[in-house]
């Protein structure tokens, strides 16, 4: 799958102006999609920061966002490909299910949180809890990302080509993060894993789908859970 | 003449008491604080402190069993294009499948769909067989989002952000790796075996004016159709209320301290939050203020158990009513049926609360598939039902005799308090005084 979307047809775009058109008109007409329908492509302009555009999508339809958004773009999308042609603020992407999100600018905090599948590209920097309670998604982030990203990261991918800010990874299970980058700091019970063949591969396969060509897997570090926090020892209590 | 000195018997501390000092003595051998089930076990001030006066000369009462005391509440009315209508004003709880066993989940559902009530998922997602038997189901929306999906978020009735909860404001949550199986581990996307950490807050927003865009993003993800649901440990309840307001919120649920869970350190458990009587009336005052008070409803919880406790709640200002422990009493916890079994873990009946190892001889909070057996599913609903129509009767007796054809037009005026703390909590009068603690001046 790649990221760059192919329209059905031009023709069938429906365009949304938010500067003149109440964002439920938007969301109500993207929850009303058949499956198999071909009217799929949506097109946002004017978004002037407004949040909750393109939230709860359940069909493979096709948003694209002139300017920049405010919170939680594309929540819970399960199946959309939405680029937003600007930056988000927090929470995009929110518990993503499936389909792709990609954010040409800078995304806020929380982006992706407790994503269950899916890929999120955010071209430019995140700013902290990136990934946070990640459960299953892919996020790929060519810039930086700020401070406890990934947080309690259940399962999924966070590939960072720049610099990851402070406790990265605190409390994780197993997600797996791929760091091009410095580390500011590791959080509580995350460390650096060696970078196996088969990882190389997976990460190979990620950079692939999100477009990256610029730069090879042996560039990232891994990182993941020690596994020393899974069950209670009160000779860690340190660690929390 | 000789001098004897007579006997005293031996003295033990009122401060060093003897569970206080078997504490100690399991601390210092375990090196782990206590974890437990249920709410606090401590006294504190409750709706035993408060007795309704009836009808006398100046209010005449209603005949039972001949004239209506309607029981029917309406919940979300505010935003939602679909709100949530009720026969009776007494919800079941938020409880997780994990913490229950899928047969526990099922009798609530039951239960609660015979009575004409709603039940509530909790933190670990809505099962099939929850959503099947409960014909009304609010969806938690939990700072964990363990099971947290778009679809179940439309086939639910209704969501509830969970803020906090009566038995741990402030705190978050852990499913001991005992408990979890297979089903569980992949409805949290974890693997088998390990605890499961609860965040004790959302990942995606802090504050009021986050919670406003929050709660206006799942509205918008379920079309404006649900209603939406906030609820708060007892901590502030006029802040915490009026805020839940601000937000956009259609129903506020307020749980006191003695409102129960899955498992918590037992001093997080009797030493942070509020009981439940002194939550009350601070809450319907944020609402009286804001202009909002029955029209955004107030679903208070911890330590309902009967009737007269429904009745209480509701004259104080409350819509509705929410139980947990009381419906897991109900369907079969704590029995003395199983009083050998009990014996065997070191408690007895009544008091066993270690809710988080799994091992429930009742078959409620397991996931052992042969203790979990133990419970009926369709026979404990009937229990839970029988329980259910039982309360709302009580407090329909209680209402006629206060001259009320509504559950809801019980009012402060019905009650007085028993002790100086209760009045000063419940803002009604001491019994036989027109005296209400801090009111006129002293």
């Amino acid at each position: 799958m790649s990221v760059s979307v192919k329209r059905e047809s031009l023709e069938a775009m429906r365009t949304f102006d938010l500067a003149t058109t109440p964002l439920r008109e938007l969301n109500s007409a993207l929850h009303t999609i058949s499956p198999g329908a071909n009217d799929t492509n949506f097109e946002v302009v004017n978004p002037r920061g407004s949040h909750s555009v393109a939230v709860g999508i359940d069909q493979p339809v096709v948003v694209d966002v002139h300017g920049s958004v405010g919170y939680y773009c594309a929540g819970m999308n399960d199946g959309g490909n939405v680029t937003v042609h600007g930056s988000a603020g927090p929470g995009v992407a929110e518990n993503m299910m499936s389909g792709t999100v990609v954010i040409e600018g800078d995304a806020s905090q929380y982006a992706g949180a407790t994503g269950r599948g899916g890929l999120l590209v955010i071209k430019g920097n995140a700013a902290s809890r990136c990934g946070i309670s990640m459960k299953g998604i892919d996020i790929v982030v060519h810039g930086n990302i700020g401070h406890m990203s990934a947080f309690m990261g259940q399962s999924g991918h966070l590939v960072v080509l720049g610099n990851a800010g402070e406790a990265l990874g605190d409390s994780i299970y197993e997600a797996k993060l791929f760091v091009r980058g410095e580390v500011k700091s590791l959080g509580a019970d995350c460390i650096q894993k060696d970078m196996k063949p088969k990882h190389l591969k997976l990460l190979a396969d990620l950079l692939e789908k999100a477009g990256v060509t610029d730069v090879k897997p042996e560039e990232f570090k891994r990182y993941g859970s020690a596994r020393k926090l899974y069950n209670f020892n009160i000779d860690n209590a340190e660690a929390y | 003449m000789s001098y004897h000195n007579p006997y005293t018997p031996p003295r033990k501390s009122a401060t060093f008491d003897d569970y206080t000092l078997a504490e100690i003595r399991r601390a210092a051998a375990t090196g782990i604080y206590d974890i437990r089930g249920a709410g606090t076990k401590r006294k504190v001030p409750h709706f035993d402190d408060l007795l309704f006066l009836g009808a006398s000369i100046s209010r005449y009462p209603l005949e039972g069993y001949r004239e209506k005391c309607d029981t029917s509440v309406v919940l979300g009315s505010r935003y939602a294009k679909k709100p949530i209508v009720l026969k009776t004003p007494i919800t079941i709880a938020g409880m997780s499948f994990g913490a229950l066993s899928g047969n526990a989940k099922e009798a609530l559902g039951r239960g609660a769909t015979i009575a004409g009530t709603s039940t509530t998922t909790g933190d670990g997602g809505m099962t099939d067989e929850e959503r099947g038997h409960s014909q009304t189901l609010v969806y938690q929306y939990l700072p964990s989002r363990y099971g947290m999906n778009p679809k179940d978020l439309r086939r639910a009735d209704a969501i509830e952000i969970v803020v906090g909860q009566g038995a741990k404001p402030g705190g978050g949550g852990m499913l001991l790796g005992q408990k979890i199986s297979d089903r569980v581990a992949n409805m949290r996307n974890l693997p088998k075996g390990i605890d499961q950490r609860s965040a004790c807050r959302h990942p995606d927003w802090t504050g009021p004016d986050d919670l406003e865009i929050k709660i206006m993003e799942l509205r918008e993800i379920t079309d404006w159709e649900k209603p939406i649901y906030v609820k708060v440990g007892g901590a502030r309840p006029y802040y915490d209320t009026a805020l839940a307001v601000k937000a956009g919120a259609d129903v506020v649920v307020l749980d006191g301290m003695q409102g129960g869970t899955a498992a918590t350190q037992d001093v997080f458990i009797e030493n942070v939050g509020m009981p439940t009587l002194a939550c009350i009336r601070p809450a319907v005052q944020a609402l009286q203020d804001l202009g909002m008070h029955r029209k955004v409803q107030l679903i208070i919880s911890g330590g309902i158990r009967s009737g007269a406790d429904v009745a209480k709640a509701l004259a104080l200002g409350a819509d509705a009513v929410a139980i947990g422990t009381a419906a897991l009493v109900a369907i079969g916890d704590n029995d003395p049926h199983w009083e050998e079994e009990y014996q065997k873990l070191g408690t007895t009946a009544g008091a066993y609360d270690d809710w988080h190892e799994g091992k429930d001889p009742a078959g409620i909070t397991t996931q052992d598939p042969e203790l979990s057996k133990r419970l009926d599913p369709v026979a404990a609903g009937r229990r839970l039902a029988n329980y259910l129509k039982v309360m709302t009767l009580e407090a329909q007796t209680i209402a006629r005799a206060c001259g009320k054809n509504h559950l809801h037009n019980l009012e402060p005026e019905d009650l007085v308090a028993l002790t100086i703390e209760a009045s000063a909590m419940a803002q009604v009068p001491l019994a036989g005084t027109s005296w209400i603690p801090g009111k006129g001046g002293f």
